[in-house]
């Protein structure tokens, strides 16, 4: 791929992705997700009520919102880490509510976790076998005989040292993922993501903890996702890297969403002023918390 | 005092059907805890499960030794079944108190005198070798070298550990090497994260548990087989050794769970031929025998204890492998 | 198949093979004694007559056989004193053989169900009381520090030996014995976690390892007992006065009555600990959200030296209760209950002292009442079957939090 030897160029937009006025639930013209009513309470606090929410194809949407306003809660929601109270929801037609999220998975939806899960113990190319579909040698039976194997897991290896290479992680191939810092374990996150060609992947924070000389390198690579044909869903709290690579904005405030619309536009929207209590509406959120307020305030947050 | 003894019969323990038995007590765990992660607790009910499932039909119903068997993998995979749907989406912790609670349920189960005309209750049940040892090719007699000088009986138990114990090292080696054991050393790492990546975590833990627990039910019967099936044999301190032989060897290998059983067995039994003797020539006059015998459970107690703090990769273990464990 | 029971003499012309024996109370014949017999698909019964003689004539001499005297046809104040009141013949060479039945003076007091039912429910909440002690403790040092405590065995175990070396072999007066068990149970809790916990939690140690310490500690400490005090059973003063304070049905000792007493008065001042002093609710703050609480100002490193101390002198006192309770003492009688006990803490929810009290309360009841229809040897895996499936149904327990569990 051409983009991570070449300087960034400015992204190029997709538009004209909905149908009719941008408000929050709006139409989209090619949905490859849908969600209706979804609604999660933990005892007498709601989460999330979603009345409608369409994702686009082949663009990269951006969830934003503040904290505790329930965007990593929707994530589990919709990729089956978690139950929701009542709702529906489908991708590419087929009806995902109540369906176990490895099946989800299965089914090309990926995603990634807000704190990274690398596998520490495990090698960074045995991380990233792990992501390849449809192995016949992760049957118990089949797995005690190599030869059945063998040939699939050298063609997994080959794609997947060709994935490092493009995340620039092929030298680490045989260390442990424990080994590499927060931003490569971010990168192997994705890369491992990328091993089943998946249609729709879901990152949570992907910027979270890495440091700014590689978060270039991680725009990059999801805007490549989106050139290659894939759809990209990401929670965010970085408002530049939002405005730079999103197509379109999603934002949610106390589990609702509260505005839609194209990454310019929507921050003028007054509910979405609102919902970040007005002093900051111009302003990175994330930026200004460190990490431990960050985690202090999911606490509270939890705590209600 | 006599060092001849002290050693020989530390020696003996090199390659004794008990040692072996409890090897491969140990490989199960590694199975469930050193690689997948499970703290399954409950290891002396796959034993025990093992032991009467083969005793039972043997004694009562006189069935063949491939009917026996096969009655202690039914046995074996009922429970593990039953053990594992409900637990496995639990934590750790709560598995582990869980398989101690449904081992000992077992153990109760069976020293009732409730069931006394199946199970022998407390007392337990014997001479159920008969049809196995139709097939023992030893002749008659005691015989041996040095100190390993067992009867022909013993001989033919100690051969036919030792070879279960290796086909089932090779067989653990090559599916912990395949696609398989990845999943299944990713599952230990997070299981969130490969069921992220489409792999049914679920159903990798419960064969997990079976396979183990098929193991730690022939070590089961291997154990019994030099002598009587008796409840009180499979009480929780049995699990705790074979942890202790797991964490000395080294819990995510192959070769740990034998090493450590051999070095296991041979240490204790030096330590305590040692204490008993001392005792005996009056060194330690403040203790009896019957004391000298106890020590050996305070030594595995503070051992397991130093292990698993200074040394929890064990002795074959990748210590580097630990440096990252939480 | 049953022979309908005729007059000996008759039976004993058709078959070869006879069972006899004489009744006697204190030498003195007793006529009128119903006897039965069976084996083998043969039943029958007779009466001894004035000599209190009777026999039984049965057809096959291979048959082992079950001999019972019916009590209910003994005369008043008189029972099967030594032995069962049925027993077993078997023949050897000739064709007699004799049974024996020993009597002597006695009540036979039938208990109704209801009355049965109300017994065990009494004995059931004294047993719940004690467990409570000890689980209030284990939940504490679960919520605060995230350790399944396997060596709490040993704590409650600790508490009955220290009273037995104080209170029997070195006779002191017993309440100083008691106040010396506990202070010394609040003193081992606190050294346990100076010297053990501490330290592994300053290194670092995950919560799976520190676990795997307690159960080698809880090991080591056991056989250590087992080599101080030896592997019988001993009793404390006062262990085996009878029971004879009557409330209706229920028959209860003084002992009863004080364990009881104590184990309620004491979990209201620790209940009133918790939930009134500014220790008390630092200690639940920690317990509910240690790094919340940590971030809020609380040394959380000194509410769990409180406690553990407090968590140790809790379970010594349990183990006093259940030494009177068994009755005895002896160097495994805390791990006997360490089961039940996190039963009790995991049916009521991990890390909250108050599930822990109503968990050891359901699990004491359920223990005692179940062996109105379980044998007594079984009676622990009613209590175990719960603990497995309160956590299929509901693995944060009555009053715990979802989040703690998976």
């Amino acid at each position: 791929m051409s983009s991570e030897t070449a300087p960034t160029a400015k992204p190029v937009k997709t538009t004209g992705l909905h149908v009719g006025d941008a408000a929050p639930g709006v139409k989209k013209v090619d949905p490859i997700l849908i969600a209706d009513g979804v609604k999660r309470t933990f005892g007498g606090l709601t989460a999330v009520d979603v009345e409608h929410v369409e994702i686009p194809r082949n663009a990269i949407t951006a969830l934003i919102g503040p904290n505790g306003a329930g965007k990593t809660t929707f994530f589990n929601l919709l990729t089956g880490f978690d139950k929701p109270d009542t709702g529906t929801w489908s991708f590419e037609g087929k009806p995902l509510a109540h369906v176990p999220a490895y099946r989800v998975a299965r089914m090309g939806l990926i995603r990634t976790f807000q704190l990274t899960k690398s596998l520490a113990l495990l090698s960074v190319m045995d991380n990233m076998k792990l992501g390849a579909k449809g192995q016949t040698g992760e049957n118990l039976f089949r797995g005690l005989i190599p030869a059945i194997w063998r040939k699939q897991d050298s063609e997994i290896e080959t794609k997947a040292l060709d994935l490092l290479g493009r995340f620039k992680l092929d030298a680490k191939k045989d260390d442990y993922a424990a080994s590499l810092s927060g931003g490569q374990r971010k990168l192997l996150e994705m890369a491992r993501a990328l091993m089943s060609d998946p249609t729709l992947v879901m990152l949570d924070e992907p910027m979270a903890g890495v440091n700014p000389a590689l978060t270039q390198s991680l725009l990059d690579h999801i805007l490549n996702l989106k050139q290659e044909g894939m759809t990209v869903l990401f929670v965010e709290h970085d408002m530049h890297m939002v405005r730079h690579i999103a197509d379109w904005v999603i934002v949610m405030a106390e589990g609702r969403v509260v505005a839609e619309g194209d990454p310019h536009t929507v921050m003028q929207d007054p509910a979405v002023i609102d919902a970040y209590l007005g002093a900051h509406h111009d302003a990175d959120l994330g930026a200004t918390d460190t990490e431990h307020v960050e985690a202090l305030k999911e606490l509270i947050d939890d705590e209600q | 005092m006599d060092w001849g003894a002290i050693f020989g019969n530390a020696a003996v323990e090199l390659i004794s059907p008990t040692t072996a038995a409890y090897a491969l007590a140990a490989l199960g765990l590694a199975i469930h805890f050193g690689y997948t992660g499970l703290l399954n607790f409950g290891q002396a009910g796959f034993m025990l499960l093992g032991a009467y499932g083969y005793a039972i039909p043997a004694l009562k119903l006189g069935w063949p030794v491939w009917a026996c068997l096969l009655t202690s993998i039914v046995a074996s995979v009922i429970f593990a079944l039953i053990l594992g749907i409900p637990t496995l989406r639990l934590r750790a912790d709560y598995l582990a108190i869980v398989t101690i609670a449904a081992a000992e349920v077992l153990r109760l189960v069976f020293t009732t005198n409730e069931f006394a005309a199946v199970t022998g209750s407390a007392n337990g049940l014997s001479e159920y070798q008969r049809g196995i040892l139709e097939f023992n090719p030893f002749p008659q007699g005691r015989y041996g070298f040095g100190p390993w000088v067992f009867d022909n009986r013993v001989w033919f138990f100690l051969v036919i550990a030792w070879i279960v114990v290796a086909l089932a090292a090779v067989f653990t080696w090559l599916i912990m090497r395949s696609p398989w054991g990845r999943v299944v050393k990713g599952i230990r790492e997070d299981e969130d994260a490969v069921r992220a990546l489409g792999k049914n975590v679920y159903s990798y833990k419960m064969q997990s548990l079976i396979l183990g627990g098929l193991f730690g039910t022939f070590a089961g019967i291997l154990f019994v087989l030099p002598r009587a099936v008796v409840p009180s044999y499979f009480q929780p301190s049995l699990t705790f050794f074979v942890y202790a032989i797991l964490l000395l060897g080294g819990a995510a290998t192959i070769l740990g769970p034998i090493v450590g059983s051999i070095v296991f067995w041979v240490l204790l039994s030096f330590f305590s031929g040692f204490i008993a003797r001392a005792v005996e020539q009056g060194w330690l006059p403040f203790m009896t025998q019957v004391q000298a015998g106890q020590i050996r459970f305070i030594l595995v107690g503070v051992a397991i204890m130093l292990i698993v703090v200074f040394m929890p990769q064990g002795i074959l273990g990748n210590k580097k492998e630990l440096a990252f464990v939480k | 198949m049953a022979e309908d029971g005729s007059a000996a003499t008759e039976e004993a012309e058709e078959f070869e093979f006879n069972i006899r024996g004489v009744v006697q109370n204190d030498g003195e014949p007793v006529e009128g004694v119903k006897i039965s017999v069976e084996g083998g698909g043969f039943e029958a019964d007779t009466e001894t007559d004035a000599e209190g003689r009777w026999t039984i004539g049965v057809p096959d001499k291979e048959e082992t056989y079950e001999v019972t005297l019916d009590e209910d046809t003994l005369p008043e104040g008189v029972v099967v004193a030594e032995g069962s009141s049925t027993r077993e013949a078997t023949f050897g060479q000739t064709k007699n053989v004799t049974v024996a039945f020993f009597l002597g003076e006695g009540e036979r007091v039938t208990v109704s169900f209801f009355d049965q039912l109300v017994q065990r429910l009494v004995s059931g909440l004294n047993f719940g009381l004690l467990l409570a002690l000890a689980a209030i403790g284990l939940s504490l040092i679960f919520g605060t520090t995230g350790l399944s405590n396997f060596a709490h065995a040993e704590l409650i175990t600790f508490g009955a030996l220290m009273v037995l070396t104080f209170g029997v072999n070195l006779a002191w007066p017993l309440w100083l014995a008691i106040l010396t068990a506990l202070v010394l149970s609040a003193a081992l809790g606190w050294s346990l976690d100076a010297v053990i916990w501490k330290p592994l939690r300053r290194k670092g140690v995950g919560l799976i390892q520190l676990m795997i310490v307690s159960i080698g500690l809880s090991l080591a400490l056991r056989y250590t007992f087992q080599f101080f005090y030896g592997g019988s059973t001993s009793q404390l003063p006062g262990a085996t006065l009878p029971s004879d304070i009557r409330f209706g049905a229920v028959a209860l000792s003084w002992v009863d009555l004080v364990s009881m007493g104590v184990s309620i008065v004491v979990l209201l001042l620790v209940a009133f600990f918790l939930l009134r002093t500014r220790i008390g609710k630092a200690t639940r703050a920690v317990s509910d959200n240690a790094s919340l609480a940590s971030a809020s100002g609380i040394d959380v490193d000194r509410v769990i030296r409180i406690v553990w101390v407090l968590g140790a002198l809790l379970a010594g006192l349990s183990g006093i209760l259940w030494a009177y309770f068994r009755p005895g003492v002896s160097w495994d009688m805390g791990f006997q209950i360490l089961l039940l006990v996190f039963a009790a803490v995991t049916l009521g929810g991990l890390g909250t002292a108050f599930g822990a009290l109503v968990g050891s309360l359901i699990v004491g009841l359920f223990v005692e009442v179940s062996t109105l229809w379980l044998p007594s040897d079984m009676k622990y895996v009613g209590a175990l079957v719960i603990l497995i499936l309160v956590l299929l149904f509901r693995p944060q327990g009555i009053l715990g939090r979802r989040e703690r569990i998976g």
